[in-house]
Order: structure tokens, then sequence, then C-alpha cells
């Protein structure tokens, strides 16, 4: 019997990224842009999606991927009636979606019929931050309900961010939300963020929202 | 929390390893966490006791070594920790501020024992 000391040094999301640059190929095979949206539960991401697919349709055609934790398929049910092609996925309890679980997604969605692909992430503002998905885009919506210290309380998922989403932003004249203060949060966190104040309700800042995702898309 | 997935992580991540160097068994398990990833060593560790039955790990010890998440002040060059939320430099107020570890999330190494 011996005893030894044996030197690893190996990430412990490295088989989750593996996966995820699996998805990200297979996303730009395709030739579609995707969005991993993260928000905590109610910040608007069905609104947005919602909206976003209305504003831009029909010339972009949009799948959606939505991760609940339970088969709760309200959500799904939803794109559906608004004409896209939506999956669900039940995380089966889990806080976040994961990288093999939006590979599932995919195959269940008509890639090569799409130009823009989102991912409803588990409504969260911790766990999801740690799990990447492939996607070429991480975008928070942060809705002004939720208060302006959210940046201070939780950093880690503003530092992975590519785009800021502020919604609810009709809100404003009810709630003590210090725009300045949530903004210099964001900054100190993430500086340059691209940022796009919204309202999912009036509409009101998804002309410049869609302007971007406009952009992204690469259309055949 | 995902700390489940996170377990399930590391016992592959040191079986793996454990094996290719011809371990019999795995008794210490050393790993490096930062403090701004959000992760509950006590919860590891219970999930570790369930999932780790009878593989070549199983009893093995869990070593969590913490790295602390320090920040370098960008308007007065000062050095401080972050407890997990963000804190303007106490020494000048700034928020511009540089993340220098924290991050941290891997398996450093294992013990083993072989059989001559
Ligand atoms: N006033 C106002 N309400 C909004 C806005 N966007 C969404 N809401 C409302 O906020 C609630 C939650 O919106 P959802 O779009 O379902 O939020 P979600 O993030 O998808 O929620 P979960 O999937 O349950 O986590 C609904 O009652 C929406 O009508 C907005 O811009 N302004
Ligand atoms: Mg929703
Ligand atoms: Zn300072």
């Amino acid at each position: 019997m011996s005893a030894s000391r044996v030197t690893i040094v190996e990430r412990i999301m490295d088989a989750n990224d593996q996966v995820a640059e699996l998805n990200r190929r297979r996303l730009d095979e395709a030739g579609v842009f995707g969005i991993n949206l993260m928000a905590s539960p109610g910040a608007g991401k069905t609104s947005t999606i919602l909206k976003t697919i209305q504003m831009l349709q029909p010339d972009i055609k949009i799948g959606v991927v939505e991760g609940d934790t339970a088969p709760v398929t309200i959500d799904a049910d939803k794109v559906l009636a608004a004409g896209m092609p939506a999956v669900q996925i039940n995380t089966g309890g889990d806080c976040h979606l994961d990288a093999p679980m939006l590979d599932q997604g995919l195959s269940q969605l008509p890639l090569n019929e799409l130009d823009l692909m989102i991912v409803e992430n588990v409504g969260n503002l911790i766990c999801p931050a740690a799990f990447k998905l492939g996607t070429h885009a991480n975008v928070l919506i942060a809705s002004i309900p939720e208060g302006d210290d959210k940046p201070y309380k939780y950093p880690n998922i503003y530092r992975g961010l590519d785009v800021l989403i502020i919604n609810k932003i009709d809100l404003l004249p009810y709630i003590d939300f210090r725009m300045d203060y949530f903004r210099q949060g964001v900054e100190a966190l993430n500086p340059g963020l691209i940022t796009f104040e919204v309202s999912a309700k009036t509409g009101e800042g998804f002309e410049a929202w869609t302007q971007w995702l406009r952009g992204k898309v690469k259309k055949a | 929390m995902h700390e489940l997935s996170i377990t399930e992580n590391i016992l592959e991540i040191a079986t793996r390893n454990g094996a290719r160097a011809g371990a019999s068994r795995i008794t210490d398990i050393t790993l490096v966490i930062g403090d701004l990833s959000s992760i509950v060593d006590d919860s590891v560790q219970f999930y570790w006791d369930m999932i780790s039955q009878g593989t070549l790990a199983e009893g093995a010890r869990l070593h969590f070594r913490r790295v602390p998440a320090r920040v370098h002040c960008q308007s007065c060059a000062h050095e401080f920790e972050l407890a997990g939320q963000l804190n303007p430099c106490p020494e000048c107020g700034s928020l511009s501020l540089d993340i220098l570890s924290g991050d941290e999330f891997y398996v450093d190494s294992i013990e083993i024992e072989k059989k001559e």
C-alpha cells in the first residue's frame, strides 16, 4: 500500500462548458443568434419575449426555449399562441438551465428555419450565472419593482452580461428606484454594458432593443 | 441551489483522475472555491456523503480551500475584500473596481492509495 498526491486542477464547470460549446456550434451552423434571457421571477421575461416577437415579425423567425422548474407550460403556450415555435424544458426542480438541457431544447426546435433563439431561463439571479449555455449573448432583465440595490446584492450575474434590459420603466413614478444608484452599481461590475430601458407594457424602449437584435441576426 | 450537479461533477473528476493514476481508494479531495461563486460547502458535503458511496472516492474527505474576493480600487489603488456583495472602496468610496480573485472553482488535487 502506498499513498500519494495527484495534482488535477480541473475546472468543475468543464463538463457543462464543453456541451455549451457544442450548442454554440450548432447555433452557428444553423445561422441562428442565441440569447440566454435571465431575470428574477416576474421581471417580465415572457412579456419581453412576446413584445420582441411582435416587433420583429414577420421578417425574423424566433424560437423559444422555456425553462421551468416544474412541468408548467403557461409561458411556452403564450409563445405558441404568438405563432412561434416553443419548447418547454422542465428542470425537475433545478434552479437553472444547464448546457445539456439546452441541447435537448435545441433538438426540438426547427433550427434551420430560425433566425433567433431565445432561452427563457429559470427565474433566479444566482444560479443561471454559473452555467454557460452556449448562446451568443447573456441578457438580464432587471425590473423596477425589484429595487435599485440588485447589482450590489447579486454582483455575479451582472458581471457575465452582454446586455441589460431595465423593464417596467412605466412604474418609475410609483416606486422609489434611484436609476443613478442602480446604474452606478452596474457600471462598477460591467463597465460600458449595453443597456436598454424599456416597458414591455407600453412598448417604450423596444425600438432600440429590437434594433440591436436586428443588427445581430444574420439574414440569409 | 445547484450543489447536487456540482457535486456530481466533482465526483466524476475525482474518480476519473483517480482511476487513471491507478488508485485503489481516494482518501482526500481538495477543492479551490472563490468567494464569488455561490457555493455552500455544507451542502456539497451533504450531497457528497450521499453520492460517493460505492465509488472509488467513498469516504474521501473534502477540503474546501476558499479564495477571498479581492478587489483593487482604480481611484486610490487600495486593495480590499468583498464579502459577497458589491461595496464601494472603504478608503475613498469609489465604485471603479477591478476584481482580482474570487471566481476560482476547480478540483485542485486528490490523495490516493495504491495497492503495490
Ligand atoms: N407595469 C408593467 N408590468 C409588466 C411589465 N412587463 C411585465 N409586466 C407584468 O409583470 C408580470 C410578470 O411578467 P412575466 O412576463 O410573466 O414575467 P416573467 O419574468 O416571465 O415571470 P416568470 O416566468 O414567472 O419568472 C405580469 O403581470 C406582466 O403583465 C412592464 O413593463 N410594466
Ligand atoms: Mg415567464
Ligand atoms: Zn479607493
